[in-house]
């Protein structure tokens, strides 16, 4: 498996650290119900298809990394900085979740 | 026998080799299985389950039962195919699967119990009586199972893996192979061609016809050495093509040493990781034989492989040859076996019209029904319409078609596609994307339309990578075509014995497929694991499509809709220190050295490993026997005078920016932003969940600039989670983090007397107060001193650039002693924590909330934190939580770490299981056994007695709850 | 008191020759982490005197090399830090933190080829490249110094895994090349 890091390029699985789903960029603001905490430390879609993953170039350039890839067929489709412009807000609405 | 003036091995040198203790004589160029047949030995291995006399069925890496042990340097390599294992100078090899010899093999008695063993057997035998499978059934079987042995002892040699970049990767260097390599390379591309064979050329090497005007072995050694004088070329012999993965990722095993004796530093193997952007699978295609009535003997084999014999290496495997064919490539080799002067004893060929013209006999529309000769072929029995003869020969080679290696397009799940046409599975376009497959292993046998097949597919690929194709400049060539008209299996005669086999490795016959359709094992997938077909080393190349075949005629389907099982990597076994390289023992991880490794080395002390780091264990003095004798005296020694002991292998991570402050506030628990200039602070940093993640002494050293330490064993995590907080949660902050753990040597001094130590450095007395930092100068070097312990006595850690470490460190030790103190390891390190309570990540596990571990306090009201929210769930607080305690034995007793607890009287159940035991050690101070552990509700039950059992060391002892902290519970010695 | 000796990571390590490599320690000192704040590139830079080099770079003038070693961060190796750096970056001296290895000759890269698991071809890794990138299973930054020179930094911790590893690839290479 080879991630595109867009500051270095095209690299070996290998370089990286595999954290989870893209869930864990949308925390619960500060006094949210243990509920919600709940759903983002622990409910996740589970799809056969297209994901978005969290992997740490770990022996890279040390970014973080927000991945989408087809879990099916493997494919690549991209990969963004995490801290790019306009991360760390909410989750935007109409996001798909499991109740 | 050999043949003269045939061959393209080295007759002018002789080898000699042992094999099953032996001598026998081969050329270089030689493989076993070819030298073996040039001495006329027919008989090289036992069968799996029946062990039935074996000789040898191919040419190739798919060979089923010419499998042998190689010996060298003491050591034993199993299942290595003796046609592929090349002969060298005092090869010692060994045929396997045989008690006590080849010839003479005891379990042949399976063979008179066959109707017993057939498919699934041990699924319905060996049941009765229960007792007798534990301790006769089960030993027994495992005893006979397998094929090969290792020696047992570890393997020492070495290997190698790398990896390697390309514009195009081309599969195999046989015709197809060359022309692609060719085509690419002279268009400039970077080119890697690696076939599995010691030399290239693939099915050409067995060629008699010509290409070019050029004999095939001449044509593709010119290729080659144009091939080979190009800078963008990689050629790669011996090196095998294991699997495709995703993105254009190839793994390859090159075999670097087998083919000599053992040499020192020479890799055996080397495991090749190949990334390309395109690829072209050239790997040819393997033929098929044909299942019949004791079709197994010795003296069978592919009609191929008898050409191979021939061509390549010069020899026969009889004087009387048979064959056996359902298309024309048999008939090449029936012709190019007379041409040499071998006697064609009958050409038997099972399509009706096929036509008899030949200097030699040809039975059309015949099939073999029988064959005789138990260790080595004597007759086979023809069946031509209603009539049955004899024909005399030893030795037949079969063609029942032939299947293109399509396996490497099936390895990203896909499937090959079933071509009636030639009677065979072709690949799946597109199956891995950047793969195209051409020549024979797309189901194009013509040598003329596999060169210009080789030509196209690689024109393909450089155009896809923006080069430009050179015109096409295709050799003429034979186009032949194989004509194979589909022929499986013929049936057996009546009779519990009489067998047809389809997979040799495993000792599967006819009967057993159709065994496992009449059991309801209908499916290909069941089908394969009931009777183990296709499971062998060879994977079921020589019976994958006729076992299907046949499958799908018992069960009324065609081949398309019976379909094939899964394809996996390797395609040829790889051995797992190929793919290891480098990582065995120590070379597993990196190895972390402390500056002062030496210097404790050199004094004795044990090393342990501590995650990656070494670090001494204790230091023994003269008379000291036990480990426990040196921690005492070194506890003992931090509590009188002064200890010394190197920390450099916490972390250690440096917070710049004006929001330095305010991100510590948010991954830490309690309060940093409050902290003055020159001070630390104890900080708890949670996990998002609410568990602990970590703890550290976090320094502050300028208004925009702290020193955050971690454990030893987080450090890496920690940063890990540093930055994942920062990038995820605080865009725009300025605030940059990077870590400095190695930049800085730094040793805890501790004890009484550590003041005046430190003092000595700087001429006037040290004025630090209690978790103050501040920095320091000793003699030419700047360092930095923090008033800070983790012993629990007054303590400092003082730190110097790494380049002064070692120095350093001797300095330290030398006033030390000079004050009646010294050096003092891990274990001593550990024991003085202890006794003052402090956790590691013994206690914070992972599992244990602030909460648990008494510091719910230090998780600030005012303001958020990483896992404050998670930390305020439900049961994550309350006297149902397993709380940290200290522990004492009640009397004589022994604490063990992850003993269990219980209420005292309480019967040691899962059930009334109450908390267990972290950390324990015997406290020299208090003369007693301490230990740290986890109880629920354990802050409420200090002074109850309580249960521990350790089940597994045998320990059950009483003991007395407590407060963790068993020494100087004030802390009047720290802040001193 | 005397002075405090320093001692290099390796030091002991007389220069190996195997394969048409040679492998030697090497003195990149001082080596300091610039980390530019919010919005401070160019002022950074104009401190500097030197373009801030773009992902996998690294320039070298006036006896300074400044490498690209991540996000937003740059390693000066070689010379001082400028005075007008204060404030407007995180600074943060590394000198001590990294060991330095060199790999000079027509071997490089095949010895590197079985360690790094980058395209360290001289047209995907070009003079003038630096590239963050795992060194077997250590943290490593690599630079392309030279048509065959590659300049390696590893912490100083494990220089002697480091070491041994490019020492062991070497060797194979060596074995290797008695056969033929």
């Amino acid at each position: 498996m080879r991630i595109p890091c867009p500051l270095c390029g095209l690299r070996d699985r290998r370089e990286f650290y595999y954290y989870g789903s893209d869930d864990y960029l949308h925390r619960p603001g500060e006094g949210a119900a243990p509920e919600a905490w709940d759903a983002y430390l622990h409910l996740r879609d589970n799809p056969a298809g297209v994901t978005r993953d969290l992997w740490y170039h770990e022996t890279g350039c040390t970014s973080w990394l927000v991945v989408t890839r087809n879990t099916v067929t493997h494919e690549i489709l991209g990969a963004e900085l995490v801290a790019g412009e306009g991360q760390g807000k909410p989750a935007p609405k109409g996001r798909r979740k499991a109740s | 026998m050999r043949i003269p003036g045939k061959g393209l091995i080295d007759r002018t040198k002789a080898l000699t080799f042992r094999f099953d203790g032996s001598e026998y004589s081969g050329h270089p160029g030689d493989t076993v299985a070819s030298a073996l047949m040039a001495n006329g030995v027919k008989l090289v291995g036992r069968s799996f389950k029946y062990h039935r006399p074996r000789g040898v069925l191919t040419a190739g890496s798919e060979e089923p039962n010419a499998l042998i042990e190689v010996l060298e340097d003491g050591q034993q390599t199993p299942n290595v195919r003796a046609t592929v294992q090349e002969v060298y100078e005092g090869l010692a090899v060994q045929s396997q699967n045989r008690a006590p010899s080849l010839k003479f093999d005891l379990l042949a008695v399976n063979d008179l119990a066959a109707p017993f063993f057939g498919a699934g057997f041990y699924y319905k035998t060996f049941m009765w009586p229960r007792a007798f499978w534990e301790r006769l059934y089960e030993p027994a079987i495992r005893r006979a199972a397998g094929l090969g042995r290792l020696s047992g002892r570890h393997d020492e040699a070495t290997y190698e893996k790398a990896w390697a970049y390309c514009d195009l990767l081309v599969i195999g260097a046989g015709p197809t192979g060359l022309m692609a390599a060719l085509t690419a390379a002279r268009a400039g591309a970077d080119v890697i061609l690696a076939d599995e064979g010691a030399r290239m050329g693939g099915a050409l090497l067995s060629d008699m016809g010509q290409i070019g005007g050029q004999g095939s072995a001449d044509w593709a050694a010119s290729v080659l050495t144009e091939l080979a004088s190009m800078p963008n070329v990689r050629l790669m012999t011996r090196t095998t093509v294991t699997g495709a993965y995703d993105d254009g990722t190839y793994g390859a095993l090159e075999r670097v040493g087998l083919h000599v004796a053992p040499k020192a530093d020479l890799p055996r193997e080397c495991f090749w990781r190949i990334v390309t952007k395109r690829a072209v699978l050239a790997a040819g295609a393997l033929e098929r034989p044909i299942a019949f009535q004791n079709n197994d003997r010795p003296g069978i084999m592919l009609a191929s492989a008898l050409r191979t014999y021939l061509n390549r290496y010069g020899v026969v495997p009889g004087q009387r040859i048979a064959l056996f064919a359902n298309n024309d490539s048999a008939r090449t080799t029936a012709r190019d076996l007379h041409a040499a002067g071998v006697r064609i004893a009958a050409l038997i060929d099972s399509r009706e019209g096929a036509s008899t013209d030949e200097p030699f006999p040809v039975h059309a529309g015949a099939v073999v029904s029988d064959t005789a000769g138990r260790h080595g072929l004597t007759s086979v029995t023809v069946r031509q319409g209603s009539r049955e003869f004899k024909v005399e020969a030893d030795a037949l080679g079969l063609s029942g078609g032939w299947n293109p290696t399509v396996h490497l397009t099936c390895h990203l799940n896909g499937r090959p596609v079933w071509d009636d046409a030639i009677a065979a599975f072709v690949p799946a376009e597109n199956a891995v994307p950047g793969l195209i497959a051409a020549g024979s292993a797309k189901g194009t046998f013509s040598t003329a339309a596999c060169l210009a097949e080789g030509a196209a597919a690689a024109a393909v690929a450089i155009e896809a990578l923006g080069l430009k194709a050179p015109i096409a400049d295709i050799p003429a060539a034979a186009d032949e075509n194989p004509a194979t008209e589909a022929l499986w299996h013929i049936p057996t005669k009546p009779g519990l014995w009489n067998r047809a086999w389809l997979d040799f490795a495993n000792d599967v016959t006819t009967k057993d497929v159709k065994l496992s359709a009449q059991e309801g094992f209908r499916s290909v997938e069941h089908m394969k694991r009931y009777t183990t077909q296709g499971m062998a080393p060879d994977q079921g190349k020589n019976s994958n499509v006729a076992a299907l075949a046949l499958l799908a005629d018992v069960t009324g389907r065609a081949i398309p809709e019976t379909g094939t099982t899964t394809f996996r990597p390797p395609f040829t076994p790889v051995s797992i220190a190929a793919m290891g390289a480098g990582g065995r023992a120590a070379g597993f991880a990196p190895q972390r050295f402390l500056t002062s490794d030496q210097a404790s080395r050199d004094r004795g002390a044990p090393m342990i490993e501590a995650g990656l780091w070494y670090r001494p264990s204790y230091f023994p003095k003269p008379g000291e026997t036990t480990w426990k004798e040196a921690c005492d005296r070194e506890v003992n020694m931090v509590r009188s005078t002064v200890g010394v002991a190197d920390v450099s292998t916490l972390g250690k991570i440096d917070i710049q920016g004006k929001d330095a402050a305010r991100f510590l506030d948010l991954v830490y628990t309690n309060t940093f932003s409050t902290l003055p200039v020159g001070r630390t602070r104890y900080g708890l940093m949670l996990r998002e969940d609410g568990m602990v993640l970590d703890d550290g002494t976090s320094a502050r050293l300028a208004e925009d600039r702290f020193l955050m330490t971690t454990t030893t064993a987080a450090a890496g995590l920690v940063m890990r989670h540093l930055d994942f907080v920062q990038q995820a949660f605080c865009a725009g902050w300025d605030v940059r983090t990077i870590s400095v753990t190695e930049s800085w040597a730094q040793f805890a001094v501790a004890g009484p007397l550590a003041r005046q130590l430190l003092s000595s450095y700087l001429g006037t007395e040290i004025d630090l107060p209690f978790m103050g930092v501040a920095p320091v100068r000793i003699g030419n070097v700047q360092g930095r001193l923090f008033r800070i312990s983790f012993s629990g006595e007054e303590g400092y850690e003082i730190a110097v650039p790494t380049r002064y470490g070692e120095a350093l460190f001797r300095d330290l030790l030398a006033r030390a002693e000079l004050l009646g103190g010294g050096p003092y390891g891990m274990e001593a390190l550990n024991v003085l924590r202890i006794e003052k309570g402090f956790i590691t990540h013994a206690e914070i596990h992972g599992r244990v909330t602030a909460f648990d571990i008494g510091m719910e306090k230090m998780v600030s009201g005012k303001k958020d934190c990483i896992g404050k929210g998670a930390s305020q769930r439900p049961g994550l607080s309350g006297p149902e939580r397993e709380q940290m305690v200290g522990l004492t034995p009640v009397g004589e007793g022994v604490l063990t770490s992850g003993a269990h607890l219980y209420a005292k009287g309480a019967e040691a159940t899962r059930v009334n299981d109450q908390g267990y035991v972290t950390s324990v050690g015997w406290s020299p101070t208090l003369n007693r056994w301490l230990g740290l552990g986890f109880l629920k509700n354990g802050r409420a039950r200090h002074g109850e007695v309580i249960r521990m059992v350790d089940g597994l060391r045998g320990h059950d002892v009483l003991c007395t709850v407590s407060d963790p902290v068993f020494h100087d519970k004030e802390g009047a010695k720290l802040r001193g | 008191m005397a002075d405090l000796i320093a001692k290099s990571a390796l030091a002991g390590h007389a220069p190996l020759t195997l394969a048409g490599v040679t492998l030697s320690e090497i003195a990149l000192d001082p080596i300091t982490s610039i980390a530019p704040f919010s919005g401070q590139d160019a002022a950074v830079a104009k401190a500097l005197g030197l373009v801030l080099p773009a992902p996998n770079r690294f320039a070298e003038a006036k006896g300074a090399r400044l490498v690209w070693t991540g996000r937003g961060q740059y390693f000066l190796i070689g010379s001082p830090t400028p005075k007008g750096l204060a404030g407007i970056a995180a600074l943060t001296d590394q000198s001590d933190g990294w060991a330095a290895l060199r790999l000079d000759g027509p071997g490089t890269e095949a010895a590197l080829a079985r360690i790094v698991p980058v395209d360290i071809r001289l047209a995907a890794f070009p003079e003038g490249a630096a590239l963050r990138t795992a060194f077997n299973h250590m943290n490593a930054v690599l630079m392309r110094t030279g048509a065959q020179t590659v300049d390696i930094l590893v912490f100083r911790s494990m220089a002697r895994t480091a070491w041994h590893e490019v020492e062991a690839a070497m060797t194979a290479l060596a074995a290797r090349q008695r056969l033929t």
